[in-house]
């Protein structure tokens, strides 16, 4: 006999309100546990799309000409007598603070060429960085490994009849087709890929491109900073944030985060209601018990510990349970929300820890009052025939 | 030297705008080994006095001095531990645990003692042989008679050795014959040197005892 038997034999005996005091605190866990990992679920793949979208800062030249349009995105103007890039500075980029969130640096030289009697746009890539960042690419064959190859847009090769294996001269060379892009419904289906190296040479760009692409990592990445970052290193540039493809999908989140974390403290604060009451209630039935562990000895700690005790191990059975449900009900609630149907749930054992150590922590908070309350109850009063 | 040594006691009471003067003055002494009863009718003060010497009840007034340690001195918690180390108490309506078997509830003093479980448990299958209930220490309150739940009660009480055992209208609830035969167990107790206090209203378990007080008016007459 040791006062957790007491503890134990008390909470087998009063099973129902035991039950009740279980689902009301679980309910509260696994409401935050839903929210959370919901929202976090969301986010990510968010940000798993915003990957998808390719570049997010551009990066061209310092331009008051015309513009032009690529990917149906606005660029800087192009020009004939425009300054183009010098490859050298973008060594620069790797050097700023948010470094770390840089996930591809695609530059990109253009230039009109004659193939086939066509005027086509001709783009030099690095094909290691563009491939990374356009994941969306499906290519009926190779990217280009060599510089005596290139990869046709899809409305391109039916220009100019040229499918992957076939040969085309460009300014009196000859590149073999290594592969053919499927239809984006970009503007990269009109265009002549080659190794970036290989068409500045063609161009007469040799060290220069005329816009860099940049993909950052989202997650938590302060795109704006990364921006004037970007900026400071390449004055003669115009870096601008392609933000406004996610930043309404992201505020629309942030609003649900918000609202979601007001929701789960309402959850919370009725579930430890719930806690308390049911504490109180158990305590006011058990006077007379308390009076008689008073009588025989018993410390106000020790009646303490009996209360915590039982509130604790209450609240971490609730803790797992809700822990349980509210995975539950995160995987049955994302594919509704999410934008996506493979959007994935994200298991966070941090999560798991947080919430048992949630549950255990508001259990034993609003147990306190009512363990104090018993602690100090007068075993005389407590007993009433003494 | 008595164990028990009451100088000058006085218990007010509060009750609405009133005073109510439970104790106006309690002198007594009582030896180790004794057997006492305090007699007296509903509000004489008998009840009062016996949760005052379980030390439960601040007095207004007076000292009381049990086994050499003037009770309501002792600093904070002290006073749980006297009672835990020096008392025993047996209860008008048992008060016994009802989720815990007899053996259980018999164990109770000693949860807060550091003994070994199986130390605890032999203490306590002797107290419950001591009072005739050594085959029924797995039932529940629910699944004993008022008499053995008494027994029960009076085993809970004597499982620490402790140096008084202080009853309260022990046989209140039971029939004539379970009230003598608790009487005759506590006298079998006092006989094997238990220092007996009692507070009972029947006159008839007075005759157990070796000295009978009467209370009246909250003073010994």
């Amino acid at each position: 006999m040791k006062l957790h038997t007491i503890s134990i034999n008390n909470l087998r005996r009063r099973k129902a309100k035991m039950v009740f005091l279980t689902v009301g605190l679980a309910v509260g866990v696994a409401t935050i546990v839903t929210l959370v990992t919901l929202t976090r679920s969301m986010s990510s793949d968010i940000e798993r799309k915003m990957d998808e979208f390719g570049a997010n800062i551009l990066i061209t030249p310092q331009s008051n000409g015309l513009s032009l349009t690529y990917g149906g995105i606005s660029l800087g103007g192009v020009t004939f007598d425009q300054h183009e890039i010098r490859e050298a500075d973008l060594s620069r980029i790797k050097t700023i603070k948010n470094r770390r969130n840089i996930s591809a640096i695609s530059p990109k030289v253009l230039g009109g060429v004659k193939v086939q009697g066509h005027d086509v746009l001709l783009v030099g890539v690095d094909f290691a960085s563009e491939l990374k960042m356009k994941q969306w690419w499906n290519i009926f064959g190779d990217a280009p490994k060599t510089d005596h190859e290139v990869l046709l847009g899809s409305d391109a090769s039916k220009v100019l009849n040229a499918s992957t294996g076939d040969s085309i001269a460009i300014k009196g060379e000859t590149f073999k087709v290594a592969g053919v892009l499927d239809q984006t419904g970009s503007q990269d289906d009109a265009l002549v890929f080659a190794q970036l190296a290989k068409a500045q040479r063609m161009l007469g760009k040799e060290g220069k491109v005329s816009l860099v692409e940049v993909a950052a990592l989202c997650s938590g990445c302060p795109i704006g900073d990364m921006v004037n970052q970007m900026a400071e290193l390449l004055p003669d540039t115009k870096v601008s944030a392609i933000q406004q493809v996610v930043e309404g999908r992201l505020k629309a989140l942030d609003q649900f985060k918000r609202f979601s974390y007001a929701m789960a403290g309402v959850v919370v604060l009725i579930g430890s209601l719930v806690v308390f009451v049911t504490m109180m209630g158990n305590v006011n039935e058990r006077t007379t018990e308390i009076g008689v562990f008073r009588a025989i000895g018993f410390r106000k700690s020790h009646i303490m510990r009996i209360i915590l005790l039982e509130a604790a191990l209450v609240s971490l059975f609730a803790g797992f349970i809700g822990y349980g449900a509210g995975m539950g009900g995160a995987k049955l609630a994302l594919p509704l929300m999410a934008e996506t149907k493979n959007a994935h749930l994200i298991w966070d054992p941090y999560v798991a820890a947080g919430s048992i150590a949630l549950a255990v922590t508001l259990g034993l908070i609003a147990s306190l009052y009512p363990a104090l309350r018993a602690s100090r109850m007068d075993p005389t009063e407590a007993l009433r025939a003494l | 030297m008595p164990i028990i040594a009451i100088r000058g006691l006085k218990k007010s009471y509060a009750s609405g705008n009133e005073k109510v003067d439970a104790l106006k003055g309690v002198d007594l002494a009582i030896e180790a080994g004794e057997f006492v009863t305090i007699m007296g009718k509903s509000g004489s003060g008998k009840s009062t006095l016996l949760s005052i010497l379980g030390g439960m009840n601040h007095p207004t007034a007076g000292e009381v001095e049990m086994a050499g340690v003037n009770l309501y001195q002792l600093p904070g918690e002290k006073l749980a531990d006297f009672r835990a180390r020096h008392l025993g108490f047996v209860f008008q309506s048992f008060h016994l645990i009802p989720f815990l078997t007899a053996l259980e509830n018999v164990m109770l003093p000693l949860a807060i003692v550091k003994m070994k479980k199986a130390a605890k448990r032999e203490a306590a299958h002797k107290a419950l042989e001591r009072v005739g209930l050594g085959g029924k220490v797995d039932r529940l309150p629910n699944q004993l008679s008022g008499g053995e739940q008494e027994r029960v009660a009076i085993a809970r009480a004597i499982v620490t050795n402790p140096h008084i055992l202080l009853a309260d209208e022990p046989t209140g609830n039971l029939d004539t014959s379970t009230s003598e035969e608790v009487m005759a167990l506590f006298r079998e107790l006092n006989e094997a040197g238990q220092t007996v206090v009692m507070v009972t209203h029947n006159p008839e378990n007075g005759a157990y005892s070796d000295r009978t007080i009467q209370i009246r008016d909250g003073v010994v007459v």
